[in-house]
């Protein structure tokens, strides 16, 4: 028999068993490549491509250059100098100026303050190494040898940067106040919208799970009502509310709603129901048994609020809390649509890229804005870690008893809460409808000829769905199967372990990063990819990174409740793993396959961000034509094309129902125990 | 069980997850049409083992050879196994039926066979009239019979099932016993069956293969391992066992305190420290006055308590002697009647010689 001396084991020498790799694990891993690759392609690299250019540096480097010039009769009698010296004796350029972008140029002739491009001498222009280069019309040339123009030729000779590789560009952002300055701005009104919407939004769960007020269901359905339009929406509607012309100016009493007020108010409606579904799904797993304990130790209610509910719903809260800071620090469309002077990150990206061409700046304030998302998405998954802990502890759900008092109190509280939510849609559905506010109030329909103004038109809106349509059924089927795969694929440990961790990723990455990062990855022209820079594919593409994360982690979940053994079991059938996921996985799966269809929709429906960089004349979007008409001052045809989007996901929304429902009653069969 | 040829052969099995080793050089034969029972307490490596068969998990070292063929590195797909789960792994979205039918339909096989040999199975099982049920409208023990069928309705040749009873309640895990006992007999199928409950293993195995800690322990018939087990784990493990530390004398019997035991021959040499031991059941009773000349091994001792549990009497003997708080026996109902056994009053015991087994000392449980 066996010794039963104990120690630390191991395995004899010898090599290790190595599995015949079935054709199905083949498959899969092939295809798990391949959706990582896809992830790599559409994520990492593009990331990676825009860090890169965050530490590019651009510099005039004037020793590379050396000029001679000649007599009046053409002759080269003066010696040859270089342009550093030239700059010396006549401080032509400051050495600031000599910092310069990618596409950054210098006129030659800004070194010689008597030249005239008639006059008869000639000029020389050669570098002093390899690397310089200089333009001549346009025509670049490079190298020590020595190129000969005339003086009409010689006022088109421009010279080009040497790039680097350095901090340069970051410490030209420290050093700039208005460029710092927002970074004190969007932390300011990402804190004061957080700390807003998180009170609002407990007060708010804690009536709808806690207590017996009425009309719960119409509530629950009015806070989900802002994810169905854009961000900016909101921004339009206070404005038409309190703006230089609003319906209620008078409330401002002299402040202004353009800036951090607008902000923070259109803020707290946007990020209300990620707040409001996190806390309640915290407070809705508290357990009563607790509640039973402080009612029979005659705690006094406010007692039992501190010591029961708070603690056991902190995780919600703190998880909200950083969502809503994530999700406001990262908006663009409202800061942009009512921000006024009030600069934040997010807008500076777009200034600096599409305003003043800056790329580089772009991808420094990019940077800048990534490390705040990733601080608050990194401790909301921790945080989601420990509130998963709770769940799965037996817990009896709590029955609240109704208290007339309390009720009506929590009536009234929800009640002005959702006049809040409701009071902006209807304000846009105003707004879309009068025909010139505030001098001709009459309704019509004229705000939703959208041919006649910029944005794109109609043809926006038709985009928008074929994005919204090609979003979900892309994205879904990519999302699903990569969950599939990382679920119920065998081995390849390491592989599952990135393919996760990527697919983890795009929830940190703002969208306006994203967008970005696809400009300076797709558009360069050494990319064979860029073929689909300026396409309908990029902007699909991009959307589905973008929302990758919810839609992997809802698709993880719903796979975590099938069986682990159904492959297995598959396998000792002599059938194939695909023959299970269709006729099993699948099927059982549908619900959730619908609710990431429906969430890709809406949110390509809704999102700016990352495709404000993206669009071509021929893929323009809603959500961009609302951005655009605004900035062109036709704030009503923006509300019109707001509403527009509403009206889309609302009716999706009823459709995804609809399908729900009926695929449940299909399926009541075999999902009742 | 006639020892006819060998269907599955494990040699120096090995499996590591990370620097924990699950099993240490198994090494089993099981024999064509047996019933096997994988034994042993819950994270001892039984399922471990029916995995590394199954080529679910791969082994670190060592092969299985399955019907003369190689298949150590083979995937489940090319293996020949039916397997039933713990959790059934019924598919819920499809009918008993198609359950049933999920591994028959194969290329070349037409459906009025297929439909056939559903049926058939459903008989077999004895659910006839359920197949067009879904999987979460029957009892677990149904369910269980659902899974049994799916696993043998390609006729493998082997039928591996992990702790396919212990999801029941008690009434149904024993008659479903007897009903998988009979199934198996039936088809002649070669099993091997995962439990960590003995009583289950006792009732149903033709060998139990008693694990410990990744180690098999002992291979041997249910009677084999009752009466004869090899190490102090199993003695421990199946059934109840008194134990007693003793030293060998220099007759080569046993001492245990002052008292003085005969026992069958050993392999200890004199002034070895051992573990005695006995099953409840193998100590006599007899009356106080019982002197009958030439019996070893009779003791006095007090009947402290006793506890009636249907077809015998636990009773909890005290004697200072034996350094242990009690020796537990097992009488029969009728041997209580007969001696007019009461608590607190003296009897005389007999611990047969052949019925003791010893031990190594440092064998001792840890
Ligand atoms: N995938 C795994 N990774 C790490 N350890 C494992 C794994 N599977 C099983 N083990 C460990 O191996 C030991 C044996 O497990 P198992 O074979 O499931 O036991 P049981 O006898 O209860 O079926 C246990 O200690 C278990 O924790
Ligand atoms: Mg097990």
């Amino acid at each position: 028999m066996n010794p039963a001396a104990k120690g630390k084991l191991s395995l004899p020498a010898g090599r290790d068993i190595k599995a015949v790799v079935s054709r199905d694990d083949h498959m899969m891993r092939w295809w798990m490549a391949l959706i990582g690759v896809y992830l790599i392609v559409t994520l990492a690299m593009p990331l990676y491509a825009m860090l890169s250019k965050s530490v590019s540096t651009y510099r005039f480097d004037l020793q590379q250059f050396e000029f001679q010039v000649s007599d009046e009769a053409g002759d080269f009698t003066s010696p040859p100098v270089l342009a550093s010296s030239l700059n010396q004796t006549l401080g032509a350029v400051s050495a600031q100026a000599l910092n310069t972008s990618a596409d950054g140029r210098l006129a030659a002739t800004e070194f010689f303050p008597d030249f005239s491009f008639r006059s008869p001498v000639n000029y020389r222009i050669r570098g002093t190494s390899e690397q310089a280069a200089y333009l001549v019309g346009s025509s670049l040339t490079t190298g020590t040898e020595w190129t000969e123009i005339d003086s009409n030729t010689f006022r088109r000779v421009q010279l080009r940067p040497v790039a680097s590789t350095g901090l340069g560009n970051f410490s030209t952002y420290f050093s700039t106040p208005a460029l710092m300055g927002s970074i004190r701005n969007s932390l300011y009104i990402a804190v004061i919208s957080t700390l807003i919407t998180v009170t609002l939004a407990f007060g708010f769960a804690y009536a709808l799970s806690r207590s017996c007020v009425r009309y719960k269901s119409t509530f629950r359905l009015i806070a989900m009502i802002p994810i169905l339009v854009p961000s900016l929406l909101p921004g339009i509607a206070l404005i038409y509310l309190f703006g230089n012309q609003g319906m209620l100016k008078e409330l401002m009493f002299g402040g202004t709603i353009y800036g951090p007020t607008g902000i923070v108010l259109g803020s707290v409606f946007f990020t209300f129901p990620h707040a409001f579904l996190i806390i309640s799904t915290a407070l809705s797993i508290s357990d009563a048994r607790y509640y039973e304990a402080a009612v029979s130790l005659r705690s006094s209610p406010w007692r039992t609020f501190r010591v029961v509910t708070l603690p056991g719903a902190r995780y919600g809260i703190i998880s909200a809390a950083f969502v809503v800071f994530n999700l406001v620090i990262t908006d663009f469309g409202l800061p942009k649509v009512i921000g006024g002077q009030f600069n934040v990150l997010a807008v500076d990206i777009y200034k600096q890229v599409i305003g003043q061409q800056n790329f580089e700046m772009g991808a420094v304030v990019s940077v800048v804005l990534i490390i705040p998302a990733i601080l608050a998405f990194t401790i909301d998954r921790i945080v989601q870690r420990k509130q998963v802990a709770l769940l799965s502890a037996r817990a009896v759900p709590y029955q609240p008893s109704p208290d007339k008092k309390a009720d009506s109190i929590w009536l009234v509280y929800c009640a002005m809460v959702s006049v809040f939510i409701v009071g902006l849609i209807a304000v846009c559905q105003y707004a879309a409808l009068v025909k010139f506010w505030p001098y001709n109030l009459t309704l019509s329909l004229n705000n939703y000829q959208f041919d006649q103004m910029d944005g794109g038109g109609w043809a926006s809106y038709f985009n928008s769905i074929k994005l919204g349509l090609l979003t979900a059924v892309v994205g879904t089927c990519i999302v699903f199967f990569g969950a599939y795969l990382v679920e119920k694929s065998n081995g390849f440990n390491t592989g599952r372990g990135l393919f996760q961790m990527v697919a983890m990723l795009p929830m940190a990455i703002p969208g306006m990063v994203l967008g970005l990062a696809y400009i300076f990855f797709f558009n360069s022209p050494a990319n064979p990819l860029n073929v689909i820079y300026g396409t309908m594919t990029i902007l699909v593409v991009c959307t589905v990174t973008h929302f990758y994360t919810v839609s992997h982690l809802t698709a993880v979940t719903a796979l975590k409740q099938m069986d682990r053994e159904f492959e297995a079991v598959a396998a000792s059938l002599k059938q194939s793993a695909l023959k299970v996921f269709t006729r099993v996985t699948i099927p059982v799966c549908l619900p959730a396959i619908l609710d990431i269809s429906i969430y890709l929709f809406v949110n390509a429906m809704t999102t700016v961000s990352a495709v404000v960089f993206l669009y071509s004349p021929k893929t323009t979007l809603a959500s961009i034509a609302v951005l655009n008409m605004d900035d062109a001052g036709d704030i009503a045809p923006a509300a019109a094309m707001g509403m527009m989007i509403f009206y889309t996901n609302a009716g999706a929304r009823i459709l995804h129902l609809f399908a729900s429902r009926k695929i449940l009653k299909r399926t009541q069969a075999w999902r009742q125990r | 069980m006639s020892k006819s040829k060998s269907y599955l052969q494990i040699d120096n099995l090995w499996k590591a997850f990370g620097d924990f080793v699950a099993l240490q050089d198994v090494s089993l034969d099981v024999f064509e049409g047996e019933f096997v029972c994988f034994l042993g307490p819950s994270g001892c490596g039984k399922t471990t083992l029916l995995r590394a068969i199954a080529g679910l998990d791969l082994q670190s070292r060592g092969s299985v050879i399955q019907d003369g063929v190689d298949v150590s590195e083979l995937p489940p797909a090319q293996r020949d196994f039916g397997i039933v789960f713990q959790s059934y792994a019924l598919f819920p979205n499809l009918t008993i039926r198609k359950n049933i039918a999920f591994g028959l339909e194969n290329a070349g096989r037409d459906r009025a066979s297929i439909n056939n040999r559903v049926e058939e199975l459903l008989q077999l099982v004895g659910l006839p009239e359920q197949g067009d049920k879904y999987p979460a409208q029957l009892s677990g023990g149904q369910q269980q019979r659902i899974a049994l069928a799916r696993a043998i309705a390609t006729s493998p040749g082997l039928l591996l099932l992990d702790e396919p009873l212990s999801a029941l309640d008690a009434k149904v895990r024993v008659r479903l016993r007897h009903e998988i006992k009979a199934l198996q007999r039936e088809l002649g199928v070669t099993t091997i069956m995962v439990t960590h409950d003995q009583e289950e293993a006792l009732a149903m195995a033709d060998r139990i293969v008693v694990i410990n800690e990744g180690r098999i322990e002992q291979v041997g018939t249910p009677t084999e391992i009752y009466q004869n087990p090899q190490t102090l784990f199993v003695a421990d493990f199946i059934g109840e066992m008194n134990q007693f530390e003793a030293t060998i004398d220099d007759q080569r019997q046993l001492q245990i305190g002052s008292s003085r035991f005969s026992c069958r021959s050993h392999e200890f040499t004199s002034g070895a420290q051992v573990i005695a031991a006995i099953r409840p059941d193998n100590i006599v009773p007899q009356p106080l006055d019982y002197k009958a000349a030439g019996e070893v091994n009779c003791h006095r001792v007090v009947l402290k308590d006793m506890e009636f549990l249907g077809s015998f009497w636990r009773c909890r003997l005290h004697n200072e002697n034996f350094k242990v708080n009690h020796l537990i026996a097992d009488f029969s109902a009728n041997a209580v009647r007969r001696l007019n056994l009461q608590p607190d009053q003296s009897m005389m015991v007999q611990l047969p010689e052949d019925t003791m087994i010893i031990y190594a000392r440092d064998e001792a449980r840890v």
